[in-house]
């Protein structure tokens, strides 16, 4: 492998310990908040600068490989993915940190009356999640185009918790703030599924060069 | 502009093998590939320069407007398609002597003033500005980059349909190159480019297509945006993202 090849290799293989390391937060926020675990989101709350530390360095390395290099086609595409993807990832570490903290607030508080089911919402984040980083480690693009299938389905799991987290506070106002911060948790999650749909839009611009953003209808 | 199953060779040598391109009007073409790929040769086929070899030989046709160039007068065809050089190559004459050459042979003086020729090509070729004051001075007393727009001019001055040039800026510093590269994308206006090259940068900037050139074949042939963000052909991405070979 030539010089310039090991450095876009380099780029690759931090994208991808990144997306590892912001995969194990989110994984470990929904835990602490299912298993009310202190332990997890402690360590959620401890990861969150080296992913901070990554988006930096895959920044620094792109900026470099576009000086040096002036890449063109799958390495222009690379580059061009790698930033973007790097920011998903950074922003999809912050929304892990933010259920860490809303987590542990809970925690503090008397359980809810009734028990909000996260298990399907969490469980097709993190299947969005993990399926739009292998499809990046495959290039993938099939792969990634059923990660933007998924979307509508966490936009139904949401709606569904969010109408019972509704009821509940009609009924009994003392729930109130410990409701919201389940809201608020929802809504997270919710958002780390559509930073995992703009990485699955990346991987198939990198795979194909195809732009498929804001047209999910048509590549469905 | 198009050729159609273009078969060249050098003697027993085959350069080229059955290359079928249209060149759009009004637009530039770029040529990238490898040294040896028959870029080059494909270019020179193209008014015809490569019969000033012995032992070649053609097979297949290239029209321009419709017309098999390879059956018409070829010093007709080099004032329709006109050629720019790797190295500057002015004449041993002035300024104004460069210019005026070609009109001159080919009788277009004619109700046309020598002067006014000179002045409409040199202001086409973004020269006239800097030579205007020493028309009547050798042109080798000015700049490699002058010199090399002055060939543009030269070529202009007989108002070819075609404009082919072959690396024109691989012996200019990036101060010339992006002047000729300014001046090319203004020219398209006024006549077809097809420019070889083996900066890629280049091709990218200036070209409103690109053919990609391996072992005496068109591998590929795209609008410039496609070749090089997406290319079509494994080969092509190999050469532009420098891991050929």
């Amino acid at each position: 492998m030539r010089p310039f090849e090991e450095e876009f290799q380099s780029l690759n293989d931090t994208l991808q310990e990144m997306g590892a390391l912001v995969a194990h937060s989110i994984q470990r926020s929904v835990l602490s908040l299912v298993e009310k675990n202190e332990d997890y989101a402690h360590q959620v709350i401890r990861d969150e600068s080296r992913v901070d530390q990554m988006e930096i360095q895959i920044d620094d390395t792109v900026t470099s490989l576009i000086v040096r290099e002036q890449p063109v086609a799958r390495d222009m595409r690379l580059v061009v993915s790698a930033i973007k993807i790097s920011t998903d990832l950074e922003r999809m570490g912050d929304l892990a940190v933010h259920i860490a903290e809303r987590s542990l607030s809970l925690m503090a508080q008397p359980q809810l009356p009734e028990t909000v089911n996260f298990g399907e919402i969490a469980n097709l984040v993190e299947s969005m999640v993990l399926g739009s980083l292998e499809s990046f480690v495959k290039r993938d693009a099939q792969m990634a185009r059923s990660i933007l299938e998924s979307d509508n389905a966490v936009d139904k799991a949401r709606n569904t918790i969010q109408r019972q987290l509704t009821d509940l506070m009609q009924r009994d106002t003392t729930t109130i703030s410990r409701a919201l911060d389940y809201l608020i948790i929802t809504r997270k999650l919710e958002r780390i599924g559509d930073h995992a749909t703009n990485i699955a839009e990346d991987v198939i611009f990198l795979a194909q060069g195809v732009d498929v953003r804001h047209r999910v209808a048509e590549v469905a | 502009m198009r050729a159609t199953g273009v078969n060249f060779y050098y003697g027993k040598f085959k350069a080229l093998h059955d290359v079928s391109i249209e060149f759009a009007t009004n637009k530039v073409t770029a040529l990238i590939g490898p040294s040896g790929c028959g870029k080059s040769t494909f270019l020179r086929n193209l008014n015809r320069i490569n019969e000033t070899l012995r032992e070649t030989r053609i097979e297949g046709e290239i029209t321009l407007d419709g017309e098999n160039i390879l059956a018409k007068d070829v010093t007709e065809i080099r004032r329709r398609i006109g050629m720019v050089f790797q190295r500057p190559n002015p004449f041993p004459k002035s300024i104004f002597d460069n210019i005026i050459y070609g009109p001159r042979i080919n009788g277009m003086l004619k109700g046309t003033s020598a002067a006014e020729i000179v002045e409409k090509s040199l202001r086409r070729a973004a020269l006239w500005d800097e030579v205007k004051d020493k028309l009547n001075e050798s042109a080798y007393a000015i700049s490699g980059g002058q010199q090399q727009r002055l060939c543009i001019a030269r070529a202009l001055a007989v108002d070819p349909e075609v404009l082919l040039l072959d690396e024109p800026c691989s012996a200019l510093d990036p101060i010339a190159t992006a002047k000729i590269e300014d001046l090319l994308v203004g020219l398209k206006h006024q006549c077809t480019i097809v420019i070889v090259t083996h900066n890629m940068q280049q091709a990218a900037r200036v070209a409103d297509t690109t053919g990609f050139f391996l072992l005496g074949k068109l591998i590929e042939h795209d609008k410039t945006d496609i070749i090089f963000k997406n290319p079509s052909k494994k080969e092509t991405e190999d050469y532009i993202t420098g891991r050929f070979g």
